[in-house]
């Protein structure tokens, strides 16, 4: 895409500068729809609903994290007194749970309409780190952006889909939202600032995601009635896919079984 | 005087270009969302201390920008209060447009979030910049003002091999800033082979990309070599070009030696930035060599008011 980009000419260059005067340039909050329920579907009902929920694990013997060297900021040592790592790789301690695996309902929920979600979801800039790692959220729900560190972070998002965006948060405490339109997995985050600093947002137009815990747990509740497609993303193991079918007020366990990548390091 | 000062002015585009090459090869160049201020300071007055991480390369790039343009605007304005040459003169105001034209071009793939089309016209800019002030120093030297020794022997073929290899290798810069802002710069990951092939054995954008970068170092290579090699047959006796000459092979030298281990330690930060760096040695090395066959067809200079002082 980029590469093509290169080729789209010379002229957009004179075509940019003329655009800039006149825009001001740059991406900006996006004002917060709210909402993000489907309209003009049924509703679910509560009553018949049901779950799938079960473990993520890896199969084999993960690399061992990349080690994090941030005297690149002052600040960012002071704040972290402990070696830190990168969370490719969060395993539970019985050397198979995967944490930070994205699991969603890729397929198969029919016209249904979903309350507008209650929550803000938030990522954190703390200790110069992103808190959390992996997250999900809705198409129009607004995302709260937060910088309780008392040093400079770039906020940089890279989506495919929605509108990438750089926002700077020079000053602890700042905050701002931004609402991404359209759904998408996954949307990396980066800080150019602090170039270890990543994470990733699903944004669906449904509730049914959720995030395996550090015992690689994950639980999707209030599911109606049907046959799914569900996927497990993980930022270097790629997707896993299982087919489901749930009744009224069944619950489903499944597992998913990622293959350990080749290293003869263990993880830490 | 304006002669040390042009020189310096061409020291401190170096160093320029050095540090646009840092902000590349750390990936920093968004670090600093917006554009002319810095995370909402002025320019001028953003505090050091939080010149941290990415922040470093990016701001410090644009502050030595900004202190080149302003190193430009009185050069501009010395060459037009001084010299005679009229055309020098515009030169010399078209040279403060190049860098104007420059730093706006550093803003908007600032503000567009780095669209390769900008942040290759940037670079590429850039490069012509350079060539810029180094043809102005070139200029203003008491060797060009007195037409070199053998000033009368004009050789139609060396002004077009020189000429040749100069639009050669600004044509490989071209594809090489093009490579490194799509990302393209281990698109071939391995060094000499291509995937373990004499060309590759399969294909992509990003492989014909840097495919056509490495095949361009080997024209122009072809090309120095020959315009070097001419130059020590003909014209051995004219030191203006034969010392040129000998430099630019190992500039060349450099160069090649610095892209190969671009490659093969997977764009360590300071092998590519002095790779981009020697790259624009060789360009302008090239260009005074051009510069210098094209002398004879220059007016006389010698009249020229207060310029070897």
């Amino acid at each position: 895409m980029r590469l093509r980009n290169a080729w789209v000419g010379w002229t957009a260059a004179a075509a940019l500068a003329a655009s800039v005067v006149a825009c001001g340039g740059g991406s900006k909050d996006t004002s917060a729809e709210p909402g993000g329920a489907a309209s003009g579907g049924e509703k679910v009902d509560t009553a018949t609903a049901g779950e799938v929920k079960g473990s993520v694990a890896v199969d084999g013997t993960v690399p061992k994290n990349d080690a994090i060297k941030m005297n690149a900021d002052p600040v960012c040592v002071r704040e972290n007194t402990t070696p830190q790592f990168q969370e490719t790789y969060e395993v539970g301690s019985d050397g198979k749970a995967l944490a930070n695996v994205f699991v969603y309902v890729k397929d198969g929920l029919g016209n249904y309409s979903y309350d507008a979600p209650t929550d803000k979801p938030t990522i954190d800039q703390k200790n110069c780190r992103y808190h959390p790692h992996v997250f999900g959220m809705r198409v129009g729900q607004p995302l709260e952006i937060v910088n309780s560190d008392p040093t400079l972070h770039n906020i940089h998002a890279m989506p495919k889909a929605n509108q990438e965006f750089n926002n700077g948060q020079p000053i602890q405490g700042m905050k701002m939202t931004h609402t991404f339109t359209a759904k998408e997995i996954m949307v990396p985050f980066k800080c150019d600032v602090h170039s270890w600093m990543n994470a990733y947002v699903g944004v669906l137009d449904h509730p049914y995601f959720a995030v395996s815990d550090k015992d690689g747990k994950f639980d999707i509740k209030t599911l109606p009635p049907g046959a799914y497609t569900i996927e497990a993303w993980h930022e270097k193991l790629g997707t896993a896919t299982q087919q489901v079918t749930i009744g009224p007020k069944e619950t489903k366990e499944i597992t998913f079984t990622f293959k350990a990548p080749a290293g003869p390091t263990p993880t830490n | 005087m304006l002669h040390k000062y042009c020189r310096l002015v061409v020291a401190s585009t170096v160093l320029l270009i050095l540090a646009g090459s840092f902000v590349t090869s750390t990936d920093s160049g968004l670090s600093v969302p917006d554009w002319p201020t810095t995370y909402g300071w002025n320019m001028f007055t953003f505090p050091p201390s939080k010149m941290v991480g990415g922040i470093f390369y990016e701001h410090g790039h644009r502050l030595i920008a900004s202190t080149v343009g302003l190193m430009t605007i009185v050069l501009a304005a010395w060459l037009w209060m001084t010299d005679s040459r009229r055309w020098l003169k515009w030169f010399g105001v078209a040279a403060l447009g190049a860098i104007v034209a420059q730093g706006l071009l550093g803003g908007l793939t600032v503000l567009f979030l780095l669209p390769p089309a900008v942040s290759t016209a940037h670079a590429a800019l850039a490069e012509i910049f350079f060539c810029m002030t180094v043809a102005i120093a070139l200029f203003m030297s008491p060797g060009w003002i007195d037409g070199y020794t053998a000033v009368g022997a004009d050789d139609v073929r060396l002004r077009q091999l020189t000429t040749a290899t100069t639009v050669v290798l600004y044509t490989q810069m071209l594809i090489g800033a093009t490579m490194r802002h799509v990302g393209a710069g281990l698109a071939i990951p391995d060094f000499p082979w291509m995937f373990g092939h004499v060309v590759p054995d399969h294909w992509s954008p990003a492989i014909a990309i840097h495919f056509a970068h490495r095949l361009g170092a080997l024209i122009a290579t072809l090309s120095i070599l020959a315009t070097s090699i001419y130059i020590w047959m003909r014209h051995a006796d004219r030191p203006e070009l034969a010392r040129p000459a000998t430099l630019i092979i190992f500039l060349v030298g450099a160069q090649l030696m610095l892209g190969a281990i671009t490659v093969l330690s997977r764009r360590d930060i300071w092998i590519n930035s002095f790779h981009v760096v020697c790259g624009a040695l060789v360009l302008t090395t090239a260009l005074v060599i051009a510069l210098r066959s094209w002398r004879v067809k220059f007016a006389n200079a010698a009249s020229v008011v207060g310029i070897a002082a």
